[in-house]
């Protein structure tokens, strides 16, 4: 009996399993990554926050300054900034159907998360070194 | 693309509202909700590393009734967001699927989100 073709896919494309977009599962599953971190991480974050409410500077600066604080505060809003890039981009591709208008909001959110979370993530650095 | 105006699928006007069909929405509207919120978190990093003037002016804004209002809501759909995204990942792990037991999630999610905003506002007002 002959080969027969089953799929018009070829031989390469299936073993990467990559699809049409190129990324296969990628983008799913690390929102499913991020939203794991981000479990343990907001809620370590809600309770430093309940704690810091009504700080003034010189408590919360002193608070920055210890390594574990810091670090859980910087992840938090790495994983934080992460998931909303990729959550945000689901919305627009399902809510904006002409290609030039999509791909426009894309860029400028895309541009505006990073632009906000880097000003957060160099904030808890600076407050870490105290500089 | 074709021009025609043909019926878009979901056609959800049609149907009578579910307490599955609400949370599933809810997760979105809070997701986009946390995203504009993250501004906020953003300005209160931002001002505290800047120095204690600033901190002073957030702090001054944040702790207004509205700014507490608002972060009243912030917390709730932090709260809402987490506890329907481990909702979110039960299902991606292939559990919780049935008709009632998803009925019954989403009343826990709705339930559970409240209890924390709740509880988190008790003790951040216990603890100052």
């Amino acid at each position: 009996m002959s080969k027969t073709v089953k799929s018009m896919r070829t031989p390469l494309g299936r073993v990467r399993g990559l699809g049409s977009a190129k990324e296969g599962v990628q983008h799913w599953w690390l929102q499913r990554v991020t939203a794991v971190a981000l479990v343990p991480l907001m809620l370590l974050l809600a309770c430093a926050i309940i704690k810091l409410a009504g700080s003034d500077h010189t408590a919360l600066a002193e608070t920055f300054q210890n390594p574990f604080f810091a670090i859980i505060v910087l992840l938090a809003v790495l994983a934080a900034f992460w998931h909303l890039k990729l959550g945000a981009q689901v919305i627009i591709e399902d809510y904006i159907h002409s290609e030039g208008a999509k791909v426009a909001t894309l860029l400028a959110v895309t541009f505006a998360i990073y632009l906000v979370g880097g000003i957060a993530a160099i904030s808890v650095l600076k407050l870490f070194f105290g500089a | 693309m074709a021009n025609v105006e043909r019926p878009l699928s979901p056609h959800i006007q049609v149907w009578r509202p579910t307490v599955t069909m609400v949370t599933s929405i809810t997760h979105r509207i809070t997701g986009g909700a946390l995203g504009v919120g993250t501004l906020l978190l953003t300005w209160w990093l931002a001002a505290a590393a800047a120095g204690p003037e600033h901190y002073a002016t957030v702090q001054a804004v944040l702790g207004s009734w509205f700014g507490r209002l608002v972060l009243f809501g912030f917390t709730w759909a932090l709260f809402y967001h987490l506890c329907n995204g481990i909702r979110h990942l039960f299902w991606d792990a292939g559990y919780g699927f049935e008709v009632k037991t998803a009925a019954k999630s989403a009343w826990a999610v709705i339930i559970i989100s409240v209890v924390l905003t709740l509880l988190a506002w008790i003790l951040a007002y216990a603890v100052n």
